[in-house]
C-alpha cells in the first residue's frame, strides 16, 4: 500500500462519480437512478477517505464518510419510498414518466 | 354654660336634619315621579299623590323644626318688648350713623362702653357652632337657645381647590324656619289644586286647543299628569335647598336650579310657540341677572376669601369669620377708613382681621358696591324688577298652579329672599339702588295692570307691583316690613293665583276678564276666597282697634309696615320723597285695580252668554285648598307688627337694623325702628285712606258701573295704548336688543354665504381638480411602472418555463454539463 499514490484513489474516485453520473442520467427506472446515486455518493466518500489517509486533514475525512454513508441510507430509504408511491399510483417507475411539474 | 352649648348644638343639629328631610323628600319625589312616571301607566293618579305627599312631609317637617325650635327658646321670639327693649338700647347715639373712623381702637372703646350687648359664641363643636350676635347672656345662662341665634354648619365638602372650599352648608334661623313653613304649606296647597286643575292630562289623547296643525287639525299628543307633578317637586326642591344654604356659592346653585324649573314649567305645554317663547324669554332674561351675580361672585371671593355666611370652625378649632361678620362685625357697623376710604373687615373676636402681612384686611368701598348691586342683579332678573321685568307677565304660559307656585313661594320670592339674607353686604348707596329699583318697579307694574284684560296677568302685574314693594322695604332699611310682605303676599297672591285657576278650569279656559262677569253666583266659593284675597292686597282694613290691633287682613299689617318706612326714610332723607309718595299712591292703585279684576269677574251681568252658562263651580279637591289659603291669607299676619308671624322674622333681623346703623358712606340715614314706630300711625292712615279711595273708584267703574271704563280710556288715547303696550318696554327692548342682533345677524348671514361659503366652495372644487390630476397621475405613471414591473417578471417566468421539462436525466445531465463548465473555467482562469 506504501507505493500506491492519492492520484490512483482519486482516479477511482472519478470513475466511479462519472459511473454513477452516467448511470443517472442513462437509466430510465428509477431503481438505476438510485444505484447512480449510490455510486456518486461512493465516489465522493473514496475521495474523502483518501483525503485523510494523505493530508493533514486526518480523521475529519472519515467522519464525513460515516456521515456521507448514514446520509445515503436515510436517502435511500425515501426515495424507494417515493418509487413505491409513484409505483402505485403510475404503475411504472419510469422517470421519464414524472413530469407533472414541468413548465 | 355647657349646658347652654349642649342644648343649642343639639337643636342646630336637629333642625339641620329636620329641614334637610323637609328639602329632599321633593327631590326623592321627583326622582320616582319622572321615571316611574313614565314606565307606568299615563292615567294613574299616583305622582300627584306622591308629590302631595313629599311636599307635605316636607311640611310636617319644617313645622315640628320651628315647633322644635320655639320650645329651645321658649318662645322668647314671641315675647317682643324684651327683644325690642335690647335693640332700642343699642342705639347710643347718632354719631355712629355716620361711621368713617380711621381708628378702631377708639371704635372699639365706645363699644365696650355701650356694655349693653357683650359679644358672645358659642362654639360646641367643629361641625356645629352658633353665633349668637347681639348679647343676650341672660337666656344663655338659663340654658335657653338665645331665639336670634344662627345655626350653621357644614353638610358636605364637594370640592376643595386651593384656599376655595365648596361645602354644602346650612344657616338656619327663624327666617329660614318660616320660610320654609312658609314655602312648604303653599306648595302643598297648590300641589292638592293642581291634581283638580291638570286632571285633563290623565288621558292618552290630550287636544291641546291653542295649537293648530299644518293640516287644520288641533294637536294630540299623551297627557303628561306625571311629568308635571314631577317638575313641581323639583321645583319645591330648588327653592327649599335655597333658602337651606349657608352660602352664597350654593345659593347661586339653587338659584339656577329653580331657574330651569320656572324653565320647564313655563313651557310645559311645550308645543305652543307662545308657551316656548315664554318659557326661553323667562330663562335668557334671568340669565341677564346672573351675569351680575355672577361677578359679585367673583368680587366677594376675591376679596373675603369664602362664600359662607355664618362663621365657620376649620379642621384646627380656628375659627374663621363669614362674609356677614367681616362686614358688618358684631354691632352691623361697617367701618370705612377715612385714609382709604376702603372697608376695614372684622375678624371673629371683634379685632380687625389681619392679612399674611399683619395688615388689616380691606375691601375697596367701590368693590363692596360693585359686589352688592352684582348680587342685587340676580334678585333684580329672579324677582323681575324693573328692568327686566317683562319675562313675569309671559311666564302667565304656563299652568295655572305653575303661576300661583312662581308667583307666590318660591321663584320670586327667591330674589327678596336673597335681598333679605344679603341685607348686611348691603351699603347704604346699593341700598338706594334697591329702593329706587322697587319704587319704579311697583308703580310701572300697577298702571299696566289697570288696564290689563287677562285675568292671570292682571294677577301677574300685580306680583311685580309687590315685589317692588318689598325690594322698596328692603332698600329703605325696613328689612322686616319687606321679608314681612313677602310671607303675607306669598299667601294672598298663591290664594288668588289658585282662585284665577279655579275660574280659568270652571270657564272652560277663557282668561278674558271682558267676557267673564257675574260669576259669583256660578262659583260663590271660588268668589268669595278671591275677594279675601283682593281685600289683602289693597290693605283694607276696619279702622277700630281692639285689643291693640286693627281688623285687617295680613297685607294691610306688611304694607302698612312698608309705608311706615318709607315715610321715616324719607323724613331723614327730605330728597327721596319719591320713595315715599310713590308707594303710597301705588297703594290705592293696587285696590282699584285688584277690585277691578274682583268687579269684573265676578259682578254684574254676564258680558258673555256662553261662558257664563257653561261656568260651574270646581270640585272640591279644587276648592279646599282655596278656603285654607283664604283662612291664612286673612289671618296669617294677624296682630301687625305686635303680631307672631312678625316677630319671629324679626328675630333673624341682621344686626343694627333696628338701631338705623346700617350706614356706610353716602350721607343716607336709615331709618331706626323708633323713628318708624313714630310715623307708623300717620303712614297707615294715609295708606288706608288711599286703598279705600282705590276700592271705590274701581267700585264706580266696574261695580256700579255708573262710568264707562272704555269712554274714560278713549278719552286718553295715547296714555292708554301706552299702559297697554306695558309701558313700551317689550317694544323697547325689541328695538334695543333683538333688532339689532337681528340686524347684525342677517350681515353675518350674508357674510357666511358669500365669504365663508365662497371661500369653502373655491377651496372644495380647486381640491376636487388636484384630485383629478392626481388620478391621472396615479393611473398612468404609478399604476405604469408598477404594471411594466409586474409583465416583465412575468415575462421572464414564461421564458424560464420551457427549461423545467420534469426529465429527471436531463436535468442531471445539465448539472453534470454545468459542473464540467465550472470546472473547464475554474481551470481556464486560475490553473493551479
Amino acid at each position: 500500500m506504501e507505493g500506491v499514490d492519492l492520484k490512483l484513489f482519486l482516479l477511482v474516485g472519478a470513475v466511479l462519480f462519472v459511473c454513477g453520473v452516467i448511470c443517472m442520467t442513462s437509466k430510465r427506472n428509477g431503481i438505476g437512478v438510485l444505484i447512480g446515486v449510490e455510486l456518486v455518493l461512493n465516489a465522493a466518500n473514496l475521495n474523502f477517505v483518501a483525503f485523510s489517509r494523505y493530508t493533514p486533514l486526518g480523521l475529519d475525512g472519515q467522519i464525513m464518510a460515516l456521515f456521507v454513508i448514514v446520509l445515503a441510507a436515510a436517502e435511500a430509504a425515501v426515495a424507494l419510498a417515493i418509487a413505491l408511491n409513484f409505483y402505485n399510483n403510475h404503475l411504472t417507475i419510469d422517470v421519464d414518466r414524472a413530469d407533472e411539474l414541468r413548465g | 354654660m355647657l349646658l347652654a352649648d349642649a342644648s343649642v348644638s343639639s337643636l342646630g343639629n336637629t333642625l339641620a336634619i329636620l329641614l334637610g328631610i323637609a328639602c329632599l323628600l321633593p327631590l326623592c319625589g321627583f326622582l320616582i315621579e319622572i321615571f316611574a312616571g313614565y314606565w307606568s301607566d299615563r292615567l294613574s293618579k299616583t305622582p300627584a299623590l306622591m308629590a302631595v305627599g313629599c311636599i307635605g312631609g316636607g311640611f310636617a317637617c319644617s313645622l315640628l323644626a320651628l315647633i322644635l325650635w320655639g320650645n329651645a327658646t321658649c318662645w322668647t321670639a314671641l315675647k317682643a318688648d324684651e327683644h325690642g327693649a335690647a335693640h332700642h338700647s343699642v342705639r347710643d347715639d347718632s354719631a355712629e350713623t355716620q361711621l368713617a373712623l380711621a381708628d378702631e381702637e377708639l371704635h372699639a372703646d365706645e363699644h365696650s362702653s355701650a356694655g349693653a350687648d357683650d359679644h358672645h359664641a358659642f362654639h360646641p363643636e367643629v361641625e356645629h357652632h352658633v353665633a349668637s350676635e347681639e348679647g343676650h347672656d341672660d337666656h344663655a345662662a338659663e340654658g335657653l337657645v338665645p331665639a336670634h341665634a344662627v345655626f350653621s354648619g357644614t353638610i358636605y365638602r364637594l370640592a376643595k381647590f386651593g384656599n376655595l372650599d365648596i361645602t354644602v352648608d346650612y344657616y338656619i334661623d327663624s327666617l329660614t324656619l318660616v320660610m320654609f313653613v312658609m314655602v312648604t304649606f303653599i306648595a302643598t296647597c297648590i300641589h292638592i289644586f293642581a291634581i283638580g286643575y291638570m286632571s285633563e292630562e290623565l288621558t292618552h289623547e290630550y287636544v291641546d286647543h291653542a295649537v293648530h296643525m299644518s293640516d287644520g287639525h288641533h294637536l294630540h299628543r299623551p297627557g303628561r299628569f306625571y311629568r308635571f307633578f314631577a317638575y313641581m317637586s323639583l321645583f319645591c326642591f330648588s327653592m327649599l335647598g335655597l333658602v337651606y344654604s349657608g352660602s352664597i356659592f350654593l345659593v347661586f346653585v339653587f338659584w339656577e336650579l329653580v331657574g330651569i324649573c320656572s324653565y320647564l314649567l313655563i313651557g310645559f305645554y311645550v308645543e305652543r310657540k307662545s308657551a316656548n317663547v315664554a318659557a326661553n324669554k323667562a330663562f335668557i332674561m334671568n340669565r341677564v341677572g346672573d351675569f351680575g351675580f355672577l361677578i359679585g361672585l367673583m368680587i366677594l371671593w376675591t376679596s373675603f376669601g369664602t362664600f359662607r355666611f355664618a362663621e365657620e370652625i376649620d379642621d384646627h378649632g380656628q375659627a374663621h369669620a363669614g362674609l356677614f361678620h367681616m362686614v358688618r362685625g358684631d354691632k352691623g357697623l361697617m367701618r370705612v377708613s377715612s385714609e382709604t376710604g376702603d372697608v376695614v373687615m372684622w375678624g371673629e373676636h371683634e379685632e380687625t382681621l389681619l392679612d399674611e402681612n399683619d395688615q388689616p384686611r380691606t375691601i375697596p368701598y367701590y368693590l363692596l358696591v360693585i359686589a352688592g348691586l352684582g348680587i342685587f342683579a340676580g334678585c333684580v332678573g329672579k324677582s323681575a324688577q324693573f328692568p327686566l321685568q317683562t319675562w313675569l307677565p309671559d311666564a302667565m304660559e304656563g299652568p295655572t298652579p305653575v303661576s300661583a307656585l312662581v308667583h307666590s313661594a318660591t321663584m320670586v320670592a327667591a330674589g327678596v329672599y336673597l335681598a333679605g339674607r344679603f341685607f348686611p353686604m348691603f351699603t347704604t348707596d346699593v341700598l338706594l339702588v334697591i329702593a329706587y329699583t322697587g319704587c319704579i318697579t311697583l308703580f310701572v307694574a300697577a298702571t299696566i295692570a289697570i288696564v290689563a284684560t287677562d285675568i292671570k296677568r292682571v294677577l301677574a302685574y300685580s306680583t311685580i307691583s309687590q315685589l317692588g314693594y318689598m325690594m322698596l322695604a328692603i332698600g329703605v332699611g325696613g328689612w322686616g316690613a319687606g321679608l314681612f310682605h313677602l310671607i303675607t303676599h306669598a299667601f294672598f297672591k298663591s290664594l288668588m293665583f289658585l282662585a284665577s285657576g279655579s275660574v280659568i278650569f270652571g270657564c272652560h279656559h277663557e282668561q278674558e276678564m271682558p267676557k267673564m262677569g257675574g260669576l259669583w253666583r256660578k262659583m260663590p266659593i271660588t268668589a268669595l276666597t278671591m275677594l279675601v284675597g283682593v281685600i289683602a292686597i289693597a290693605g283694607l282694613a276696619i279702622p277700630v282697634t281692639i285689643m291693640g290691633a286693627r281688623i285687617a287682613f295680613s297685607g294691610y299689617h306688611s304694607k302698612d309696615a312698608i309705608v311706615a318706612t318709607a315715610l321715616a326714610f324719607t323724613e331723614a332723607n327730605s330728597m327721596h320723597f319719591l320713595l315715599f309718595l310713590t308707594p303710597l299712591v301705588t297703594a290705592g292703585i293696587t285696590a282699584f285695580y285688584m277690585f277691578r279684576l274682583w268687579f269684573y269677574t265676578f259682578a254684574g251681568d254676564p258680558r258673555d252668554k256662553h261662558v257664563y252658562d257653561h261656568a260651574h263651580e270646581t270640585p272640591k279637591v279644587m276648592t279646599i285648598p282655596l278656603l285654607v289659603l283664604s283662612l291664612f291669607a286673612a289671618g296669617c299676619a294677624i296682630g301687625g307688627e305686635e303680631g307672631v308671624l312678625y316677630r319671629l322674622l324679626s328675630n333673624s333681623e341682621p344686626v343694627g337694623v333696628a338701631a338705623g346703623r346700617m350706614s356706610g358712606a353716602g350721607g343716607i340715614s336709615l331709618p331706626s325702628h323708633e323713628a318708624i314706630h313714630l310715623v307708623h300711625a300717620q303712614a297707615g292712615t294715609w295708606a288706608l285712606i288711599v286703598a279705600v279711595l282705590g276700592a271705590f273708584l274701581a267700585y264706580v267703574f266696574y261695580g256700579a258701573r255708573w262710568v264707562n271704563p272704555t269712554e274714560v280710556g278713549q278719552s286718553f288715547p295715547r296714555l292708554y295704548r301706552f299702559l297697554v303696550e306695558k309701558w313700551q318696554f317689550d317694544a323697547l327692548y325689541d328695538a334695543m336688543f333683538v333688532r339689532p342682533v337681528r340686524i347684525i345677524a342677517g350681515w353675518f348671514v350674508v357674510f357666511d354665504r358669500v365669504v365663508l361659503d365662497g371661500f369653502l366652495h373655491a377651496a372644495a372644487s380647486s381640491v376636487v381638480h388636484i384630485s383629478k390630476w392626481d388620478r391621472r397621475f396615479d393611473e398612468s405613471i404609478i399604476d405604469g411602472f408598477v404594471n411594466l414591473m409586474a409583465s416583465v417578471t412575468f415575462g421572464i417566468g414564461r421564458s424560464f418555463k420551457k427549461v423545467q421539462t420534469g426529465m429527471l436525466r436531463q436535468y442531471i445531465t445539465f448539472i453534470a454539463l454545468g459542473v464540467l463548465a465550472l470546472f473547464v473555467l475554474m481551470l481556464s482562469f486560475f490553473p493551479n
